[in-house]
């Protein structure tokens, strides 16, 4: 992997990231709970050689009010396990990553632990997990076991000042710490089928990961041996500085959400100078695209008003050419970021412009891959696997 | 005629299942649950089933070496599992104690959307300590209350499954409707769940996936003969089967249901030959396979409660007694015996009896094939099995990873066939299809 070339991600929602892309005349709408459908965005992301794909997911219904339902029969509604859909995909690709959404805040960490550990060997390699809590009282309520207040407009502005969230971020921190003790709790040469001694398993090779904190503990080791990456790629997307903080105790990629170049260097000079483990940086974008950015703005403008209001993100909303967003991205990319994780407004439509027009443009700059260099998600990174933290230790 | 149902089950974590043969392949790696399924489909089964297990089992302390070790997420395997096949069941035992009613029911009714409609899931409870020490909650359920949970677990959901209705999901980009303004609401109140909200996956093509129990206890009889589409029994004689049957279909009628809605599947192993006296030395080799002298001392340790290791496997029981214990010196593992006292005094008769060592006695009283003859042979005793009403079918259980059932499929089944009562082709679409069932419990 060439250092001049950007990592490319693409995030897979629905019908695109726009709340009216279903209705645009090429979506397809009634497929979205279909195998097919997300198999045929997957393999066209392939196509385009990007490092990986993102799933996202929640244990709530989709809502455009900050936490409740909000009754709506106008837009999608309706979302599969996201780990799940992963898997049903990856015997049907090869080499792009597959990168799910779970949550720490409603799951059991072993669980977490087992579904992505099991992932990557069904994908040979190539998963990855993007952390999400859940912070919303009414996703709570889903599961009956923890409190947590209503999401108001002060607290959706600075989560910093809401002692449950500190909480919350905390114990992702801790999610991620045992997950990770968890996947690394089998050596890779624990299996030894010696039946000289009748043994199967060098047991001095298992490692309880004896993990307690303040949220939960547990024992271990892992049901499922070592993944074939040894540690899958864990990522997060990060605002403030409570989830900065969160990222730098063990993420490898740390999605952003700059909205000019000045940003996006403020925001990265703040990651390093917290410190911890120094995730990859990518930003995200939603991206609408088209041969002219007339044609994108108003295809914007229109789905604008199919919703009956004008689109916000936590993102920057792009409309313009592939050639104007590659401009952009190498722009930004001398900000510190390493990468990007685009949001298609609607799909299929703003996926084949990423693979079909922006990828050419990259390549044609010398910034993007000719082919795929590496089998594993990690592989894709640069990153290497890494040796278990157990490795030469006895239990 | 009745159809004999078959399910495969992936080679579990048990002296069962043979690691040392030349052929074993991995208990891991995706392409061995390929293999299994693929050849489960090509013979035309009902289903393909995973076992669960939650923490790696130990005895006397340490992590048990001797059993294969290691196994996937069991969703997660059958996720990928449903891109390479087209037809078969997709079934996984899911341990209702240590998960969520919400995060469940997403998970089941998503695995039914991906695989058009082959999901099931066999729930099992568990209130042990020992394996609650991998999860938040621990282990602290009672175990009085198991079932009493379980139950409300599966009724909750179901609510979850039917709280999207079959029109909710109106998808027009014309008119701009998607969902309807009420789907997935939901709202539960029990003893054991307090939950209300939406439920966010639309109705799953089953509706409700197929629902399996396991346990032969009074309390796992009544509430699969409440609850379940199906039951994962133990193998008996044909006649212990029966009596089986009868009750549990006697239980089903009680509650109101049709004795058809549940299906008995007894696990049952078995071991081919060209003949029958080359079946049973294949039968012989195979249970030699499977108690290696470490393994005999070890399951003689569960039955003895004691740590047996310093006595020599080809030489005989022990002169001391069982120490009757609540402490068992097994975890991760049921007990294998209620009376240890009994059943060493059996095994002592019959060791006397017919001169055996230690492991020559282990493999004569434990895990004995339950079919074991030429193709012709077994083709006629599953079916007897099953036209006597001493079951429905059987989950079949090879003792090799991942070729296991490569055989019978090639021998056996087309002679289940030709006697019309396995399917030549698949005729349902879905796994609830598969068994004849109709609309759930």
């Amino acid at each position: 992997m060439s250092a001049a070339h950007l990592h490319l991600a693409v995030a897979l929602d629905g019908a695109g990231w726009h709340p009216a892309a279903w209705r645009d005349p090429a979506a397809s709408p009634k497929d979205l709970f279909t195998a097919a459908y997300w198999a045929g965005l997957v393999a066209e992301a392939e196509q385009g050689l990007l490092d990986f794909v993102t799933f996202e997911d929640t244990v709530a219904l989709q809502t455009t009010r900050l936490d409740g339902p909000d009754g709506r029969t106008d837009q999608v509604r309706g979302r599969l396990d996201a780990v799940l859909l992963a898997s049903r995909i990856a015997p049907l690709s090869r080499r792009i990553g597959l990168v799910p959404t779970v949550t720490t805040t409603h799951t059991e960490p072993f669980h977490v632990a087992s579904s992505l550990a099991t992932l990557d060997y069904v994908s040979g390699g190539r998963a990855g997990w993007r952390v999400q809590l859940s912070g919303r009282r009414s996703e709570a309520a889903h599961f009956g076991r923890r409190d947590i207040p209503e999401l108001g407009p002060a607290q959706a502005v600075a989560l910093e000042d809401f002692p449950v969230y500190r909480e919350l971020f905390d114990e992702a921190g801790d999610v991620v710490e045992v997950v990770r003790r968890l996947w690394d709790s089998w050596e890779d040469d624990a299996v030894i089928r010696d039946v000289a001694t009748g043994r199967f398993v060098d047991r001095d090779k298992l490692h309880y990961v004896d993990f307690e904190g303040a949220h939960f503990s547990v024992k271990g080791p892992s049901i499922v041996p070592r993944p074939p990456q040894g540690q899958p790629l864990v990522t997060a997307l990060a605002h403030s500085r409570l989830p900065y903080e969160f990222a730098a105790r063990g993420v490898d990629v740390e999605y952003i959400t700059p909205h000019d170049r000045d940003q996006a260097r403020a925001i990265v000079a703040e990651i390093r100078e917290i410190g911890g483990v120094q995730p990859k940086v990518f930003a995200d974008l939603v991206v609408f695209l088209d041969e002219t950015a007339q044609a994108a703005q108003d295809r914007r403008s229109r789905l604008d008003e199919l919703d009956g209001a004008a689109y916000a993100s936590d993102a920057l909303i792009f409309a313009g050419t592939p050639e104007q967003l590659a401009d952009l991205l190498l722009d930004w990319r001398e900000a510190g970021l390493e990468g990007y994780r685009l949001r298609p407004a609607a799909l299929p439509a703003d996926l084949t412009a990423i693979t079909r027009g922006l990828v050419p443009e990259l390549r044609s700059r010398g910034a993007f891959r000719g082919e795929y260099e590496a089998d594993t998600l990690r592989g894709h990174l640069g990153l290497p696997r890494p040796t278990s933290r157990y490795a030469g230790s006895s239990r | 005629m009745k159809q004999v149902i078959l399910a495969a089950h992936f080679p579990g974590v048990n002296n069962h299942t043979v690691w040392s043969d030349p052929a074993s392949g991995s208990q891991i790696e995706f392409s061995s649950f390929v293999h299994l399924a693929k050849t489960a489909e090509r013979g035309r089964f009902d289903f393909f089933f995973l076992a669960d297990g939650q923490r790696l089992r130990e005895q006397r302390g340490r992590i048990h070496d001797l059993d294969v070790v290691g196994r996937p997420d069991s969703l997660t395997v059958l996720a990928g599992l449903a891109a390479v096949t087209d037809h078969l069941g997709l079934a996984g035992t899911i341990n209702a104690t240590f998960n969520e009613p919400y995060d469940l029911a997403r998970k089941l009714a998503t695995l039914d959307h991906l695989s058009g409609g082959r999901a099931g899931w066999n729930v099992v409870t568990s209130s042990d300590a020992f394996t609650g020490e991998n999860f938040r909650r621990g282990g602290y359920l009672d175990h009085s209350q198991r079932y009493e949970r379980a139950e409300e677990f599966v009724r909750t959901v179901r609510e979850l499954w039917d709280s999207w209705k079959a029109d909710d999901l109106d998808v027009d980009p014309v008119a701009g409707t998607f969902a309807a303004e009420n789907a997935g609401a939901f709202a539960h109140q029990g003893a054991f769940f307090d939950i209300a909200g939406r439920f966010n996956v639309p109705r799953a093509p089953q509706g409700h996936p197929l629902t399996i129990q396991a346990g032969d206890s009074d309390g796992g009889r009544e509430f699969a003969a409440a609850n379940a589409d199906a039951i994962f029994s133990r193998h008996g004689t044909l006649q212990d089967g029966r009596a089986f049957y009868r009750d549990v279909k006697a239980r089903v009628a009680a509650h109101g249901r049709s004795p058809d809605s549940l299906k008995i599947l007894p696990g049952a192993t078995f071991a081919l030959g060209d003949t029958d006296a080359e079946a049973q030395e294949n039968a012989d080799h195979i249970r030699r396979q499977q108690v290696s002298p470490q393994t005999a001392i070890l399951l003689l340790e569960q039955v003895w409660n004691r740590d047996l290791s310093s006595y020599d496997p080809e030489g005989p029981l022990p002169e001391i007694d069982p120490l009757v214990s609540d402490d068992s010196i097994i975890k991760g593992r049921t007990r294998q015996t209620s009376d240890p006292l009994r059943t060493a005094a059996q095994w002592r008769a019959l060791a006397e009896e017919k001169r055996l060592g230690i492991r020559d006695l282990i493999i004569e009283v434990t895990g004995r094939q339950s079919f074991i003859g030429s193709p012709a042979r077994v083709a006629e005793e599953i079916n007897e099995f099953v036209q006597s009403d001493a079951s429905d079918g059987f989950i079949l259980v090879p003792h090799l990873t991942p070729t296991g059932l490569d055989e019978f499929v090639d021998k056996v089944v087309p002679l289940l066939q030709e006697r019309g009562v396995l399917r030549a082709e698949y005729e349902t679409t879905t796994l609830r299809g598969h068994l004849g069932l109709g609309e759930s419990v």
